[in-house]
C-alpha cells in the first residue's frame, strides 16, 4: 500500500510532484491509524506556508491527526469533495482523498523527502 | 464501624495477603516517610448520622435570609419548582451517574441532553447547543473566549449595565487570555448606547434584560458590528415571551438558566446555558449529545463532536470544561417539559404582571419613583433619596431586596433593584407596598 | 430511544400554575411590539404521568454507581451517602439567596469557612478559594494565579511554558493555554514516573512551572516528588497539583508538605458527592503562602462576632465565580468530612488502595501490566494482545454484559489500548472479586469466543452506536 511513484515525510504525507506543482495527502498507514475520518479541516487557497508549519487538519471521532506542509510554498488547491465525504481519506487515500497542492516555492527541499522503500522501512520500523 | 466502608478487618486481612504486603502502612511505602512525618491530622473524629444531620441543620437554621419574603434578582431569581422536577432529579441512575463516555448505558443522560439542547435552541433562537456549562457567567466569558478565537479581536465591549458579577467573571477570563475589556454606556432609558466599535473588537456583549432590569433593542445591533461578535446573556424566563436574541442575529447566546427548575442555592450549583450557530460548531465548548443509530439501525445518542474537548485536543481544546452542571440542565429540561410552551409563557407573564402592578403601586408612593423610562421585564429600579433606609424599613417587614451597593458599579447611588417572579403572591405585593408607604415613627 | 417531544398532545401539561390577574392576551399585548416574542418557543406538551413515566424510562437506560461497580478511572466513583442529599435541600442552603446581606447569611457563611479551614488543614496549605466549579475550573484558578505571581514580579513576558508529564489528564493543558501558557510535555521514565532528567533539560528561566498529577493517572506516586518540586522551585518556577487523586493519601499526607503551590480538590470525588451526570462538581483551590495574595474575591472570614466577606485583596485574580462557588456539592463534602473524621479520612485512603492493589494482584496474569508497581487508589491495564483483532474497547463493551460499567478506557495515553480501573474504597470484596472473575472470564472469551466481544453490549438498551455517522451527519437536536 505504498505506492513507488510518490514521495514520503516522517509524518506519514505523501507528495506527487508534478513539475513546480505537489499534491499531498495522508498515506494509507495514517488514515488506518487515525479510523474512520469524519472531517477535513483545509488551508485557504493562497496561504503560503513554510516546510514542516501545521497546515491541515484530518479528524476521526476520536482522533486529530495534524498534517505539516511536507514543502514551502503556495497552496493553489484544495480538494473541495471532502467537506462533504472525508470518508474519502479512508477509502482512496492516495486517490481521491487527496488534501491540497503546493506551488513550491524552494524545489530543493524535495530532497529532503524520503522514498517508497525509504517510508515502507519507516513504518515497518514501528514509525 | 464506618457506614460507607464494607472492608472488615478479616477483608482486609486477606485482601492484603494477595497483594502481598503485610499491613496497610505498607501500601503507603512509596509517598516518602517525610512527607508522611509532616502529616498532620484535624483533630476531628468521625460522627454518627444524627450528629452530622444535626451539625448541618443548626448552620442551616443559622442563616435568616432565607426566611424573608424575597424580591431578589441580580442573576439567581426565586421561580417556583414544581415537585416533578425534584422527584425526577432525586432517580439516582440519573444523579450517581458520571459524563455519559460509554453510550450503550447512558442513554439516559445522553437522550435528556439532546432534549435539553433541542429546548435551549428553541428559547434562544439558534441552531446548536452545548449540554451546559457551570453558570451564566463563565457561559458568557467562555463566549468571549471563542469570539476571540473565531475573529482574531482583543477587545471585547462590555455594557456598563451588564451585571456586576458576570462583568468580574469576564474581565479575570479576559485577562488571562491577554484581552482588554471597553465599556459601553447605557442612556437614560437604561438602555445600551453604542457609538462606535473598535477595529480590533472580538465581541458586544448585550444582557436581556439587562443589570437594570430593562430590556434592550437588539434589532439592527449585529449589523453595527462588522466582524466581532453579538453575543447575549439572556433571561430564559423572560424569552418566553421576549422575541430571542437568535432572531437578531446573535453570534451566540448564553445565560443563566437557574431559573428554570433549580433552587437559588446561596449561587450555586447554577447553569450555564449556551448556543450558537451550525457555523461555529467547532470552535463551541462543552459537551454535545448528537443523534445517530445503534448496528440494528436503532435511533441511539452519542456524546459527539469530541474532538473539541479537552480530553482528545488538549492544548487546543475549544474549552478545559470537562465537568459542567448536567444534573441542573436535567432540571431545566424537566421544567420546561412540565411547563410547555402554555406554562412557561404563563410563569413569564405572571412575573411580569406582578412585577409591573408593583412598580405601578410604588411610584404612586411618594419620594418613590422609576428610575429608568426603558421597558423592563421583572425586575427594576426604584429611585428614591435614602435607598438604605427604604431597604431596611423593607427588611424590619420581613421583605428582602438587594442591597442598594449592588447597583452601585452601575453608576446608581439613589436606588435598588427589585425583582418579581410568578411566587411572589398579590398579598406579597401589597406587603412590599405598605412597608414603604408606612412613615417612619 | 423516543424523547419527550414524541409524547403528549397540544394543550397538556404536566403543572398546574396561577392564574394572572389580566388575561393572557392583554398581558402579552402590553409588552412593547418591537420586544415582543413572534413565535412560542417549541415545546413538550405532556401530562404529568406521562412526564414521569417518559424520564423514568430514560433513568432506566442509565447505570449509575447505585447501579453497580463503575470503576471509571480518574472518576472516583464512590457510594453517595443519602444522608448528603437531604441536607442539601434544607431550606436554609437551597433557599438562600447569594446576594443577601451577610448577616442574613450567617449558617451558610460558617459552612464555607468551616470547609475551608478542613481542606487547608487537609492540604497543608494556609490559602483556599471555594469558588471554582469543577477540577477543570480549578486549574484554571490555578492558571490565573500562576500568570498573577509572575506578573507580579515582573516576569510574565519572560515565563511563558507550563511543564506537563505525558500522562496528564486533558484538562491540565487546555486549562494552560487558557492562560496563554505554552505547553511542554515532559516523558515518563520506565517507572511510570515523571523522568527527572528530562525535567531537569526542561526547566530554565522561561518555565512558569509545572502541572503535576498525584499519584499520577498511571496509580502511581512520583516517589521522587520532593525532588521535583524542589527542582522546579529552584529554577523559579510554581508547582501546581491537580487533586484528582487525593482518595489515593487522603488522611496520610498533604501536599503542602510536598511543595505544592497550587492544589485543586474534587469535591465530586474524594468527599463523594454525586457525578450527577457530568456535574455539578466542585473544585476548591488551596494554596501556598506565596499565592495567598493573588486568591479571588470575595473570601470567607470569620471576624470576632460574625462571618463576613473578605474583599481585602489589591492583588487579586478577580472572580472566577459570580457568586461562592457550588455550594449545596460544598454542604455534602462537609457532611462526609465530618462523618469520616481523621480516622475516617484514613480508612478511605486505606481502603481506596487496598482495592487497587488487590484487583490488580487478581489480574495481572491475564491482561498486560505495563507499569507492575505499588500503586495507589487506581491502575491501568493494557488490552494489547488478546488476540483475534481485539481491542480494550471490546473488552469495555462485553463488561457491561457481566453487569458492570466499563474502566476508563484509552487513557492515559502513554499505555497502548489502555484500561484504567479505580474500584474506590467503598465496594464490598465481593464486588471486586465479580469484577476480577468477569475481566477474567472476558479474557477467555477472547479466545474462544471473540465475537462476543466484537459484538457486545448484547444486553444494554441500544448496540453498538455509529459515532463516526453523528459526526458526518450531525443532528444536534430535534427537527421540530
Amino acid at each position: 500500500m505504498i505506492p513507488k511513484e510518490l514521495k514520503y515525510t516522517q509524518d506519514h504525507e505523501w507528495i506527487r510532484l508534478e513539475g513546480d506543482k505537489a499534491w499531498v495527502g495522508i498515506t494509507h498507514h495514517a488514515q488506518g491509524q487515525l479510523g474512520d475520518i469524519v472531517f477535513v479541516e483545509l488551508p485557504p487557497v493562497g496561504k503560503r506556508v513554510q516546510r514542516g508549519s501545521q497546515i491541515a487538519t484530518v479528524e476521526s471521532v476520536k482522533a486529530v491527526g495534524e498534517v505539516f506542509a511536507p514543502l514551502s510554498g503556495e497552496v493553489v488547491e484544495v480538494n473541495p469533495v471532502l467537506a462533504g465525504s472525508p470518508d474519502l481519506v479512508n477509502k482512496d487515500p492516495y486517490g481521491q482523498g487527496w488534501l491540497f497542492a503546493l506551488r513550491l516555492a524552494d524545489p530543493q527541499e524535495v530532497g529532503g523527502l524520503l522514498d517508497a522503500t525509504a517510508y515502507e522501512a519507516f513504518v515497518g520500523s514501528g514509525g | 464501624m464506618n457506614p460507607y466502608l464494607p472492608h472488615t478487618p478479616d477483608d482486609i486481612r486477606e485482601m492484603l495477603a494477595t497483594v502481598g504486603v503485610p499491613d496497610l502502612d505498607a501500601l503507603f511505602a512509596d509517598i516518602p516517610p517525610e512527607v508522611q512525618r509532616r502529616n498532620r491530622p484535624l483533630g476531628l473524629g468521625g460522627h454518627d448520622e444524627q450528629a452530622v444531620h444535626g451539625h448541618l441543620t443548626s448552620l442551616a437554621e443559622r442563616s435568616t435570609g432565607h426566611r424573608l419574603v424575597p424580591f431578589l434578582g441580580g442573576g439567581v431569581y426565586d421561580h417556583f419548582v414544581p415537585a416533578v422536577v425534584g422527584h425526577i432529579l432525586s432517580r439516582a441512575e440519573f444523579y450517581t451517574a458520571y459524563t455519559p463516555y460509554q453510550p450503550e448505558v447512558s442513554q439516559g443522560t445522553l437522550t435528556w441532553m439532546f432534549e435539553y439542547q433541542t429546548m435551549i435552541c428553541e428559547l434562544t433562537g439558534m441552531e446548536v447547543a452545548n449540554a451546559s456549562m457551570y453558570d451564566g457567567a463563565t457561559a458568557l466569558a467562555e463566549a468571549v473566549l471563542m469570539a476571540h478565537r473565531a475573529t482574531g479581536g482583543r477587545t471585547v465591549l462590555i455594557p456598563r449595565s451588564l451585571n456586576p458579577h458576570l462583568r468580574e467573571v469576564v474581565a479575570t477570563y479576559a485577562w488571562g487570555a491577554g484581552l482588554t475589556v471597553a465599556e459601553v454606556p447605557y442612556d437614560a432609558h437604561g438602555r445600551l448606547s453604542l457609538n462606535g466599535i473598535p477595529p480590533n473588537a472580538c465581541a458586544l456583549i448585550v444582557q436581556q434584560p439587562n443589570a437594570l432590569g430593562v430590556l434592550e433593542d437588539l434589532a439592527g445591533l449585529k449589523d453595527r458590528l462588522g466582524k466581532a461578535f453579538l453575543i447575549a446573556a439572556a433571561n430564559p424566563i423572560a424569552l418566553a415571551v421576549v422575541e430571542p436574541p437568535g432572531a437578531f442575529g446573535a453570534d451566540v447566546v448564553v445565560g443563566e438558566g437557574q431559573p428554570l427548575g433549580n433552587p437559588v442555592a446561596f449561587g450555586g450549583p447554577l447553569l450555564g446555558f449556551f448556543a450558537t450557530r451550525m457555523e461555529h460548531l467547532r470552535r463551541m465548548p462543552g459537551r454535545v449529545s448528537g443523534q445517530t443509530h445503534d448496528l440494528d439501525g436503532k435511533i441511539g445518542y452519542v456524546m459527539t463532536f469530541q474532538t473539541r474537548e479537552q480530553h482528545i485536543r488538549r492544548e487546543g481544546a475549544t474549552s478545559n470544561i470537562c465537568t459542567n452542571s448536567a444534573l441542573c440542565a436535567l432540571a431545566a429540561t424537566v421544567y420546561l417539559a412540565a411547563l410547555g410552551p402554555g406554562g412557561l409563557r404563563r410563569v413569564a407573564l405572571l412575573s411580569y404582571e406582578r412585577a409591573h402592578a408593583l412598580a405601578d403601586q410604588i411610584a404612586t408612593i411618594p419620594g418613590y419613583s422609576l428610575a429608568l423610562a426603558g421597558p423592563f421585564f421583572h425586575e427594576f429600579v426604584v429611585r428614591c433619596a435614602n435607598p438604605e433606609a427604604a431597604v431596611e424599613r423593607l427588611r424590619r417587614e420581613g421583605i428582602a431586596v438587594l442591597p442598594p451597593s449592588f447597583l452601585h458599579p452601575l453608576g446608581v447611588r439613589d436606588g435598588f433593584l427589585v425583582a418579581v417572579t410568578e411566587k411572589r403572591t398579590p398579598e406579597e405585593l401589597d406587603r412590599f407596598v405598605s412597608a414603604l408607604r408606612r412613615k417612619d415613627r | 430511544m423516543t424523547t419527550i417531544y414524541d409524547q403528549g398532545r397540544p394543550g397538556r401539561r404536566a403543572v398546574s400554575l396561577p392564574e394572572p390577574s389580566h388575561p393572557e392576551a392583554e398581558i402579552l399585548d402590553s409588552i412593547p411590539t418591537d420586544l415582543r416574542r413572534r413565535t412560542p418557543p417549541r415545546l413538550p406538551e405532556v401530562s404529568q404521568p406521562e412526564l414521569i413515566r417518559h424520564y423514568t424510562a430514560l433513568s432506566r437506560m442509565n447505570y449509575g454507581v447505585d447501579t453497580g461497580f463503575y470503576p471509571l478511572g480518574s472518576c472516583t466513583m464512590k457510594h453517595n451517602p443519602r444522608l448528603h442529599e437531604d441536607l442539601a435541600r434544607l431550606p436554609g442552603f437551597a433557599g438562600l439567596h447569594p446576594l443577601l446581606p451577610a448577616e442574613e447569611c450567617q449558617g451558610a457563611l460558617a459552612l464555607l469557612w468551616e470547609m475551608g479551614e478542613y481542606l487547608k488543614g487537609i492540604t497543608g496549605m494556609p490559602g483556599i478559594t471555594l469558588q471554582p466549579a469543577a477540577g477543570a475550573h480549578g486549574e484554571l484558578t490555578g492558571m490565573l494565579l500562576f500568570k498573577k505571581w509572575l506578573e507580579d514580579r515582573g516576569e510574565l513576558g519572560a515565563r511563558t511554558k507550563i511543564l506537563l508529564p505525558d500522562s496528564a489528564h486533558g484538562t491540565n493543558p487546555a486549562s494552560a493555554a487558557m492562560v496563554g501558557f505554552s505547553v511542554v510535555s515532559i516523558p515518563s521514565d520506565r517507572r511510570g514516573m515523571v523522568d527527572l532528567n528530562a525535567l531537569k533539560q526542561a526547566l530554565g528561566p522561561d518555565v512558569a512551572g509545572i502541572m503535576l498529577t498525584v499519584p499520577n493517572t498511571l496509580g502511581i506516586f512520583e516517589e521522587d516528588i520532593l525532588t521535583i518540586t524542589q527542582l522546579v522551585h529552584n529554577a523559579g518556577g510554581l508547582c501546581y497539583f491537580d487533586g484528582a487523586n487525593l482518595n489515593a493519601y487522603l488522611g496520610r499526607a498533604r501536599p503542602g508538605d510536598m511543595g505544592a503551590d497550587v492544589f485543586h480538590i474534587n469535591l465530586h470525588k474524594t468527599f463523594s458527592t454525586p457525578h450527577g451526570g457530568g456535574g455539578p462538581g466542585a473544585g476548591p483551590v488551596t494554596v501556598s503562602e506565596a499565592l495567598v495574595p493573588y486568591l479571588p474575591v470575595p473570601g470567607i472570614a470569620r471576624g470576632e462576632e460574625a462571618y463576613h466577606l473578605d474583599w481585602n485583596k489589591p492583588k487579586t485574580i478577580g472572580r472566577v465565580h459570580p457568586y461562592f462557588g457550588n455550594v449545596l456539592v460544598i454542604v455534602r463534602a462537609l457532611a462526609y468530612l465530618l462523618t469520616l473524621g481523621d480516622a475516617g479520612m484514613r480508612e478511605v485512603s486505606g481502603g481506596a488502595v487496598l482495592a487497587a492493589n488487590y484487583l490488580k494482584a487478581k489480574l495481572k496474569g491475564t491482561y498486560k501490566l505495563p507499569y507492575d508497581r505499588l500503586v495507589k487508589h487506581e491502575f491501568v491495564l493494557s488490552g494489547e494482545g488478546l488476540g483475534h483483532g481485539l481491542r480494550t474497547l471490546d473488552v469495555a463493551k462485553r463488561l457491561m454484559d457481566y453487569g458492570f460499567h466499563p474502566p476508563t478506557v484509552y487513557f492515559p495515553l502513554i499505555v497502548k489500548e489502555a484500561l484504567m480501573i479505580e474500584p474506590t474504597e467503598t465496594e464490598p470484596r465481593e464486588t471486586l472479586d465479580a469484577f476480577a472473575s468477569a475481566l477474567v472470564a472476558i479474557a477467555a472469551e477472547a479466545r474462544e469466543r471473540p465475537e462476543l466481544l466484537r459484538e457486545a453490549p448484547h444486553t444494554a438498551p441500544v448496540r453498538r452506536l455509529d459515532e463516526a455517522n453523528a459526526v458526518r451527519e450531525p443532528k444536534l437536536r430535534l427537527d421540530l
